[in-house]
């Protein structure tokens, strides 16, 4: 297994990296599916098949059809910004005191992690009988045990829709009114 | 304190390192790029990377997806499941209260290797097992038993957490939402002002 981590591992920082590094605009976005569908397999490995298909259908799907739609109207370069040691200093603080924070964490796979034992484990065995033989556990958590989160989920996504079709069509009704 | 750590628990902690590295990454697009869409992408990137941590952290050793089998037979697993009764009584006596207890590093990787020494979940796990016959298989094994006796790790299926999974899938939708806002937003000033550099943008608000 961990002959697979590493390179997935490997692959998906140096993809950051690419992205962050390039010019290109177009190139950019598609390194971004790259990275997407790199993190959806390190999903699947970590257990998380619905993370997997929902990061890649949404994160190297939808995200970058959105991402290409806008490079359509907005021009494909960047332009090269001076370099400044600022940025850096600050990222690097940040992510120093950040793995810092990390030696307190529990290791990795720890059975008796807290985030595995704090809710009572209990409703992975439950749920199956609650939910009538539904076997997928996410499943049932997400559309039931929290189905209200998934509803504001919803209305969270509506709203954005709509603030998108309205900042769009007022750009319409504006072109109107100058000509 | 890196001077202590010995070459486990490094191993146990690397995850959470490069999900910070690539965090970092987007942080620094976001924060050196004048670039609107590369701002957005950065933001991206970071959201990933915050999934990834989430995700990581529910993972358990030597364990599956939550998904139960359709066929939850008795047949298999039948060396275990005595094994796992003898020590769940003494274990699930004190399973509620001393949960909270135990410190979550301190080796707990070499612990892991040694012996049932955390089974506490387990034993509460068994118990519901037992008070529900046809559900033998329990969530959130503990990992020692498998890595020790590989028979077992046939026979009894360890979950990983589906809690982080749940929360992130929502982030991940709403997250695309946002990047949709955004993505307008950008489409929105680069027709208003002709670019979608942000120093560009200053400057043209400043002389305005």
């Amino acid at each position: 297994m961990i002959l697979i981590v590493i390179p997935i591992l490997a692959l998906l920082a140096l993809t950051a990296v690419a992205v962050a590094r390039i010019r290109d605009l177009w190139a950019a976005v598609m390194f971004m599916g790259i990275f997407s569908f790199l993190g959806a397999s390190w999903m699947l490995i970590l257990d998380a098949p619905d993370v997997a298909f929902t990061e890649a259908a949404v994160g190297a799907g939808i995200s970058t059809f959105l991402m290409l739609g806008t490079l359509a109207l907005t021009g494909k370069t960047e332009k090269p910004t001076k370099f400044s040691i600022v940025p850096l200093i600050v990222v690097g603080i940040t992510g120093a005191a950040l793995v810092y924070g990390t030696f307190d964490m529990p290791a990795y796979g720890d059975p008796n992690a807290p985030i595995q034992t704090y809710p009572n484990p209990s409703f992975v065995e439950k749920s199956e009988h609650d939910m009538h033989g539904l076997p997928n556990v996410v499943t049932a958590v997400l559309a039931s045990y929290r189905g209200y989160d998934t509803l504001g989920e919803t209305a969270v996504i509506f709203t954005a829709g709509i603030a998108v079709l309205l900042i769009l069509r007022k750009n319409e009704v504006g072109e109107k009114e100058s000509v | 304190m890196i001077a202590q750590m010995d070459i486990g628990q490094a191993l146990g902690l690397y995850n959470y390192w490069v999900v910070i590295f690539l965090m970092m990454t987007g942080f620094y697009m976001v924060i050196a790029r004048g670039n609107l869409i590369k701002t957005i992408i950065g933001l991206n990137i970071f959201q990933t990377s915050v999934v990834l941590l989430y995700v990581t952290m529910g993972k358990v050793k030597g364990g599956t997806a939550p998904i139960m089998p359709l066929d939850v037979g008795h047949g298999h697993g039948h060396g275990h499941d005595s094994h796992g009764h003898e020590e769940a009584p003494h274990h699930a006596a004190d399973a509620a209260d001393h949960t909270m207890l135990q410190h979550p590093l301190s080796g707990r990787v070499g612990e892991a290797e040694e012996g049932p020494a955390s089974s506490v979940v387990d034993a509460s796990g068994h118990f519901t097992g037992i008070s529900e016959p046809s559900v033998q298989l329990t969530g959130f094994e503990d990992a020692a038993h498998s890595h020790a006796d590989t028979a077992h790790q046939a026979a009894e299926a360890i979950y990983s957490n589906p809690l982080p999974s749940v929360l992130m899938l929502t982030a991940i939708v709403v997250g695309v939402a946002t990047t949709a806002l955004a993505l307008a937003l950008t489409v929105r000033i680069r027709e208003e002002y002709g670019t979608i550099e942000e120093d560009e943008i200053l400057e043209m608000d400043r002389t305005a």
